[in-house]
């Protein structure tokens, strides 16, 4: 397989799950907008925040609002994160690794790009955001469907799995982090029920809500959360869950080859390191810091992937 | 020209229903207008999901354009084709005969059947060529024959496309199209298939593997990339081929090879299937800017390290000006007389040509010897008489860019228009695979069709669409 079909697939389906990824997040703050009592739009700042799209959305804009914050996430074409930007870069990423997907999965992407293009192609108003958010997620599942229903289990299918599993990883930890960081820069709002809430949000912002729930019952509180998003392996948007999924593809990758691969041996010590902690040793050592390393190992291994698999000349 | 002397391949000169079209036609008729429009949005539906369309370069917002496709089939009868593709072996052969020999001895100029000059200051002739075998003696793997139609059995040769021919992919799109969209067409007709084409390109490819080749042949098609006008065919002959798709940049020579990097490092390819032209093909032995290419290829292939299909320096056999050769090139290798005919060319490097053309400028096509896409040519019988007079300087200035020929009345086949039934000219593009195992010629082809009524240019850049190309069972 050509190391650049590698990087297309890794990117494509990085891509696809950025999308979905930033359809909840905007899913997220509208609900906080909607059950919140205060007036301001703060929640936006964070929900950009999160979106890791805040400084390019404050040098185009003085200024944070529902409408311009959604709509910079949405189709903003100058935020190369935004949902839009997202489904043309998982479609030209297809496009160039089309002999190496299946007919179904390329006519998921392209339908999916041509639907949403069409879709984002003006402002959303309020009333149609659910509708809109909706589709998002439904062309998501469907590339997802088709991929995990037609792709041969070979190693363009582990190339495009962990490019979906190390955007998800990333994007989990991203949510937990503003959420602590930004929402709760003291110890003493801990507990209250402005406190109870946010967490709730993040719960939803990854869809595991229900799950937690069946987990916990009523019960469970910040902690609980965290460890269920950072550690639990049940948990398929947890990050023990995405990195142990990259551990399992970069492991079919170097099947039959003598040398170990050096983006694997990272994940391992990734998995053996950080992710081996109990909850309560990541809080005392400090969830922010915690989060910050996790990305940036995140990244580094991104990087080794590329190298390992010579995604360039 | 009158209207009457147009051949229609659905109503014949008369307005008899030709055989052919029977079928088709008892079906046609009981269908609902309504029904069959629906359908004509259904078609562009599917083609805009399954990606076929076409870069126009230059122009971001068109970025990706669909060529439009027409619901009414070309119907040709088994018998017809049998002939027709008899004609065109024969020609195939000839040509891949005539690039051998052009390469090495070259008998047919010692002959005295062409001028030496049309070879040696001929653009397309490519001296690094001189003396080098191609694997398996093949030249031109693939070869699209463009033809036209006057009359019931009168098929003429427009031009030969021994470079790199495309417009495949929509012979086989087009044909999968009305598979879904009107199955019971085909429970009514019984038409020859098309699908096996791109399973017959890859057997034909590894058939002519260098002697390089250890165990069976890595076959990779080479494209441009996605900016390319042409790449979603690039694209959907290396995926139904399964053969990998790879640009410039993904190749490099390696121990006498060129090879491809892979996730697991470089890995030679045995035969290119090359979608750039020669010019770009190698910097280091053609143009020196080009990044499309691959530095040192064209040292490997002199080395019997690689097979490129279709070699380079085929384009020395679909010069137009060497297309006035063809008869002569036939008889000449294959010691029968053309089964094809060739269009009546004036060369207007001919002085006694020149003359003739200039006096002849309204009723005459002009064209220029290197030109495609249908754009530098002067259709004389629609053009302006500033056209013509702006053209008789052109021509006057530099004869020997160009050739001429008589405006055929080409035949027409029925499109779908608003209010039924609607005759369009239209051409043929067969597509022929050469291999040291023999000749393969799919049944049917490209058929493009000019949209606009009474227009003559079939060329998807200007208003032309397509069509499925039916060849009935015997």
């Amino acid at each position: 397989m050509l190391g650049k079909t590698a990087n297309g697939l890794f990117w494509m389906y990085r891509y696809m799950e950025r999308a979905e990824n930033t359809a909840r997040l905007i899913e997220t703050g509208q609900r906080i907008a909607l059950t919140r009592l205060t007036e301001t739009d703060d929640e936006w700042l964070s929900v950009l925040q999160s979106a890791d799209c805040l400084s390019g959305y404050n040098a185009t804009h003085d200024e944070v609002s529902r409408e311009l914050a959604v709509d910079w996430m949405l189709r903003a074409k100058e935020n190369p994160s935004s949902v839009l930007s997202s489904i043309n870069a998982a479609r030209q990423n297809a496009r160039l690794v089309r002999t190496a997907i299946t007919g179904e999965v390329w006519e998921a992407v392209n339908s999916a790009y041509m639907r949403l293009k069409d879709g984002l192609s003006r402002k959303v108003s309020e009333r149609d955001l659910p509708a809109t958010l909706r589709l998002i997620r439904q062309h998501a599942a469907l590339v997802r469907g088709v991929t995990l229903g037609t792709m041969l289990r070979n190693e363009i299918y582990d190339f495009a799995r962990l490019g979906t599993f190390l955007e998800r990883a990333d994007n989990t930890a991203r949510i937990l982090d503003v959420k602590y960081y930004v929402l709760l820069p003291s110890a003493r709002a801990v507990g209250t029920s402005l406190d109870n809430v946010q967490w709730e949000t993040i719960l939803r912002s990854v869809s595991a809500r229900g799950g937690f729930r069946m987990e916990h019952g009523a019960g469970g509180g910040p902690k609980e959360i965290a460890d269920f998003l950072i550690l639990d392996k049940r948990m398929p948007r947890s990050l023990a869950f995405s990195v142990s999924k990259l551990c399992d593809n970069l492991g079919y990758l170097s099947d039959g080859t003598d040398q170990g691969l050096a983006s694997r041996d990272r994940v391992i010590a990734l998995q053996d390191g950080l992710l081996s902690k109990s909850i309560d040793d990541i809080f005392d050592f400090g969830l922010h810091e915690f989060l910050q390393k996790t990305l940036e190992e995140l990244s580094g291994i991104s990087s080794q992937i590329e190298q390992d698999f010579r995604f360039y000349a | 020209m009158s209207e009457n002397t147009i051949f229609d391949e659905m109503w014949g000169h008369d307005a008899q229903l030709r055989a052919p079209y029977q079928n088709f036609h008892s079906w046609f008729d009981q269908e609902d207008p309504k029904r069959l429009r629906a359908k004509n949005r259904e078609a562009e539906e599917l083609f805009r999901l399954t990606g076929i369309t076409f870069n126009v370069y230059g122009r971001a917002e068109a970025e990706e354009r669909l060529i439009p496709f027409d619901i009414i089939p070309r119907i040709i009868s088994g018998a017809e084709w049998a002939k027709l593709s008899r004609g065109i072996e024969q020609r195939v052969r000839a040509i891949n005969a005539f690039l051998h020999d052009i390469y090495h001895t070259q008998e047919i100029l010692k002959a005295g059947r062409i001028p030496a000059e049309m070879i040696s200051q001929n653009e397309a002739f490519l001296p690094q060529m001189i003396g080098v075998d191609a694997p398996g003696g093949v030249y031109t793997h693939i070869v699209g024959i463009d033809l036209v139609r006057t009359g019931p059995g009168e098929f003429y040769v427009l031009e030969d496309n021994a470079r790199t021919p495309s417009g495949v992919s929509y012979m086989l799109e087009n044909r999968e199209t009305m598979l879904q969209m009107f199955p019971e067409l085909f429970s009514k007709n019984r038409v020859q298939s098309v699908q096996q084409y791109p399973i017959d390109l890859r057997r034909s490819l590894a058939a002519c593997a260098p002697n390089a080749t250890n165990g069976t042949p890595t076959v990779a098609v080479l494209t441009p990339g996605i900016y390319n006008s042409a790449y979603f065919e690039h694209a959907f002959l290396a995926d139904q081929m399964g053969v990998e798709l790879v640009e410039g940049h993904d190749l490099r020579v390696v121990d006498g090879r060129v090879a491809m990097r892979t996730t697991k490092g470089y890995e030679p390819i045995d035969v290119l299937y090359r979608r750039v032209d020669d010019d770009f093909l190698d910097p280091l032995n053609f143009n020196p800017e080009s990044q499309l290419g691959v530095p040192g290829i064209m040292d490997v292939y002199r080395a019997g390290g690689i097979t490129i299909a279709n070699a380079p320096g085929t384009g020395i056999a679909d010069d137009k000006a060497i297309y006035s050769y063809m008869p002569e090139i036939v008889e000449f290798y294959t010691g029968e007389r053309p089964l094809l005919q060739n269009v009546p060319t004036w060369r207007c490097s001919e002085p006694d040509a020149l003359a003739y053309v200039l006096d002849n400028l309204e009723d005459l096509v002009v064209k220029e010897v290197h030109g495609s896409g249908g754009y530098g040519m002067l259709i004389g019988p629609t053009a302006s008489k500033k056209e013509i007079a702006e053209f008789r300087k052109k021509l006057k200035a530099r004869p020997k860019n160009y050739i001429a020929q008589p405006t055929l009345s080409l035949s027409t086949v029925p499109i779908f228009a608003q209010k039924g039934l609607s005759p369009r000219h239209v051409d043929l593009r067969p597509f022929v695979l050469v291999s040291p195992d023999g000749i393969k010629i799919t049944p049917g082809g490209l058929t493009r069709v000019a949209l606009k009524k009474g227009s003559l240019v079939v060329n998807s850049s200007q208003g032309g669409g397509t069509k499925d190309t039916w060849v009935l069972e015997e």
